[in-house]
């Protein structure tokens, strides 16, 4: 049979199959097993409410559990068993096979790379995009222009940009983009202005914004920690009592942490940028340079992924009161006081569930990877790695072992998720 | 909001100015490969496609008309023609030596080693004279620069999709679509039913099974692939069109729940109790009310499935894609040429878009729901 046509009775069937199941189990329920009618007419009523949002959830549930919960554990059990040794239990001998690869240090030091960079630059150009378009009148337009990329395959994009990247021979004309522009760089005034002062500047800045962030989170941490403390400092009992703060003081001493050694290694990579001697006039092969090659394939993700931050971060802010916004107009405030004092913190909800979400997607990137260097030239990450031992190498083992590791990296989200929706559904 | 934040023309200059720049860059790649895929393998390979929009000017090797074709007028043989054959082309320079390519300006006469004369005009018109019979098969090779307009073809389609030499596209649309229809259409109406069990009926259990809706959300489908290979295989399904249905069915579920569920719980209460109270039966209420009402989000859920599904590469390749290579889909098969085929852009290229064209397609027709699918679906 056509593939095609088995397609169209799959369909017949699946649809059809799903409609008589409902259809006729609620039947069953209502006429065959508890009847709404006789001596125990009422009883039945009440019994058939309590089965029937079984009915109701029964396929869906198998679908969960089978292709989703059960693997979660199946591949624990994997990732403990060696499949050579007919699946015997082998503790935790995969993840030490795992960690004694230097590729998987690789992979994982590139995820965080991955992690740390197209978050946050696709939150901030979605951000800058949603507050921009908002402003005029063909934003409409310009917006679907911008959030057409999520339309596109990981695999398409994938071709579309390694046209971008492309090298030709330096006697010939390129036709990437970028080496056409890298070839008009010859280390005169205007590479220098180009390529070190505006990009060093760049990043000068981009430390000061984390150095920033650094104080006031400690400076955050050292108020929350004497207030309280000077507060119950006769009691014993109050320092366990004062217990969601205290939590909170580490989280903003570990967070402003982060963002200090950021800021500092930021100005290294400024000075590392001023110093730097590019070589001008070769066309370079941008894939096979270290470093700048994962980079340039998380500008990939980071074109995919602006236009749905812009987005959700455009409904948010249309969403902020506007007397709040005239409030500050009325007391005199610039329009960047605006952004950043009125607006920015009233839709910091909408960016952490942007950035979150935009995580998950990042930890879990195989195909642009996998289509344009299939993790050679140290580009590895996770999910491709996974691949990699999955089904070339064969090893179950060490592939499912990764597979945890994603989805250890996965979890913490996992329970905020669910920790917040509980709340809602309070 | 701009209306009331005092804005300055100067600001809303700028303002216009930094969208357009950013919707240039971001359309700026995207072009670069439709703009590819209208241009021949030569083309592409000479000169970076933003140059294909203006007219560019080219060196290229052309040769005169074969010795057949030469006449005689007043004892000299002459070989005459137009090396664009009509088409809206200035010479500029022609050599006849690939040492020296510019040589001669158009208008100029070049004499050739055997003694024989060449015009070339402005136009491409040459004419070629000499004493003696041109002997040989094959017209003299020349080296004309010109001005060509920008010229696209849409030959590297007709190639793609309707010539076997094709690399398969054609047979890959199909598998691709039958991978997506399936998958899109079971999974919305599994996932109705338990968005409606999860958003109006009363049962102990129920906020567990949200919040495990919820985290299931964020489990990495890079974990099923084993468990699930083993599972089909052991139900002999092997890798084939079931299996990959199926799998698609069970990543979707969460996403089609968590948006479903969302939606009809704000359905207004009033509709759904006054039907309880007039005796109809649950099912009657969702396929006669909830189901009908529930209409954008569904429609939001079915092309978020339909972009995974037709987008997909990894759930096919591990629970679709055999040995024999048969049921190939097109991601896998753009994969495949890249690694085959890499410096064939005018391949690559159309294949790209022939597999972007679809989404793009759905994309345009229905972005509302689409957008409004994103807003209901991020877990807030």
């Amino acid at each position: 049979m056509h593939p095609a046509l088995q397609g169209l009775m799959t369909i017949i069937v699946g649809v059809g199959g799903c409609v008589a199941y409902f259809y006729f189990s609620n039947q069953f329920l209502d006429r065959v097993l508890f009847p709404a009618r006789g001596p125990n007419a009422g009883r039945n009523i009440n019994r058939a409410n309590i089965v029937r949002p079984w009915l109701f959830l029964f396929p869906a549930l198998l679908a969960l559990g089978l292709y989703l919960a059960y693997p979660v554990f199946e591949t624990l059990r994997l990732s403990l068993t060696d499949r050579d040794a007919g699946g015997a239990f082998v503790g935790l001998d995969n993840y030490r096979q795992m960690a004694a690869e230097p590729k998987f240090w690789e992979a994982l030091k590139n995820n965080f790379l991955w992690l740390l960079i197209v978050p946050a630059a696709s939150t901030a150009f979605g951000l800058l995009a949603a507050q921009l378009t908002d402003r005029i009148s063909w934003g409409n337009i310009a917006k679907s222009l911008i959030f057409m990329p999520m339309a596109i395959s990981f695999v398409g994009a994938a071709v579309i940009w390694k046209l971008v990247y492309d090298t030709r021979p330096a006697d010939q004309d390129q036709i990437g983009v970028l080496n056409a522009v890298w070839m008009m760089f010859d280390g005169g005034i205007g590479s220098i202005v180009m390529l070190k002062i505006v990009p060093a500047l760049f990043v000068l800045a981009l430390a000061a914004a984390f150095g920033w962030m650094a104080r006031i989170l400690v400076a955050g941490a050292m108020v929350a920690r004497t207030n309280p403390a000077g507060a119950v400092a006769t009691s014993p009992q109050g320092a366990v009592a004062s217990g969601t703060p205290s939590s909170r003081r580490v989280l903003r001493w570990i967070v402003g942490g982060v963002c200090a050694l950021l800021a500092l290694w930021l100005l290294w990579s400024a000075l590392g940028i001023v110093t730097a001697s590019p070589p001008y006039g070769e066309p370079q092969t941008w894939l096979t340079l270290p470093f700048w090659n994962s980079i340039l394939l998380m500008v990939v993700l980071i074109w995919i992924q602006t236009g749905f931050a812009m987005v959700i971060l455009s409904a948010a802010l249309r969403g902020i009161p506007e007397e709040t916004i005239e409030a500050a107009i009325l007391d005199g405030a610039s329009p960047l006081q605006i952004f950043f004092k009125i607006k920015v913190p009233q839709i910091m909800g909408t960016v952490v569930v942007v950035w979150t979400t935009i995580t998950i997607v990042v930890l879990k990137v195989f195909d642009i990877v996998f289509a344009m260097t299939n993790g050679q030239w140290e580009t590895q990450v996770l999910a491709n790695y996974m691949f990699d031992k999955l089904f070339r190498a064969n090893d179950w083992g060490v592939g499912s072992a990764s597979a945890m590791v994603i989805m250890l990296l996965v979890t913490p989200i996992l329970v905020w998720n669910v920790y917040s929706v509980r709340k809602e559904m309070r | 909001m701009g209306s009331i934040a005092g804005t300055r023309s100067g600001l809303v200059w700028i303002t216009h100015l930094s969208v357009l720049f950013l919707v240039l860059l971001w359309i700026f790649p995207t072009v670069g490969l439709l703009v590819s895929s209208f241009r021949t393998a030569d083309q592409i390979s000479t000169s970076g496609w933003w140059r294909s929009l203006a007219p560019s000017e080219q060196t290229q090797t052309v040769r005169t008309g074969e010795p057949s074709v030469q006449r005689l007028e007043n004892g000299t043989y002459v070989i005459d023609g137009d090396f664009f054959e009509g088409a809206d082309a200035t010479v500029s320079s022609f050599g006849i030596t690939s040492r020296d390519v510019n040589a001669f300006d158009a208008g100029e006469t070049a004499t050739l080693r055997d003694g024989s004369t060449i015009t070339i005009g402005a136009d491409g018109t040459y004419r070629m004279e000499s004493a003696e019979e041109f002997d040989g098969r094959r017209g003299q090779r020349l080296f004309v620069t010109a001005e060509t307009p920008p010229e696209f073809t849409t030959g590297n389609y007709g190639d793609m999709l309707f010539s076997d030499r094709s690399a398969n596209m054609g047979k890959a649309f199909l598998n691709t679509l039958t991978v997506t229809i399936p998958a899109t259409i079971i999974p919305i109406l599994v996932a109705a039913f338990a968005a409606y069990a999860l958003a109006w009926m009363e049962f102990p259990g129920r906020a567990l099974l949200v919040a495990l809706v919820v985290a299931l959300l964020v489990v990495p489908l890079q974990l099923a692939l084993i468990p699930l290979l083993k599972f089909h295989n052991a139900i002999d399904i092997g890798k084939g069109y079931l299996g990959v249905w199926m799998a698609h069915t069970g990543f979707g579920m969460p996403l089609a729940i968590y948006l479903l569920r969302n939606y009809m719980v704000g359905l207004p209460r009033d509709v759904i109790e006054n039907a309880r109270v007039d005796g109809a039966t649950e099912f009657q209420i969702f396929t006669k009310i909830v189901l009908p009402l529930s209409f954008p989000a569904l429609a939001s859920f079915a092309i978020f499935q339909f972009l995974w599904t037709w987008n997909d590469l990894l759930v096919a390749k591990v629970f679709l894609i055999d040995a024999t290579g048969e049921t190939t889909v097109m991601t896998n098969q753009i994969v495949e040429l890249m690694g085959t085929r890499g410096g064939n852009w005018e391949i690559l290229a159309t294949a790209a878009f022939v597999s972007i064209a679809v989404p793009l397609l759905v994309f345009f027709a229905m972005q509302k729901y689409l957008v409004r699918g994103l807003l209901a679906g991020s877990v807030k």
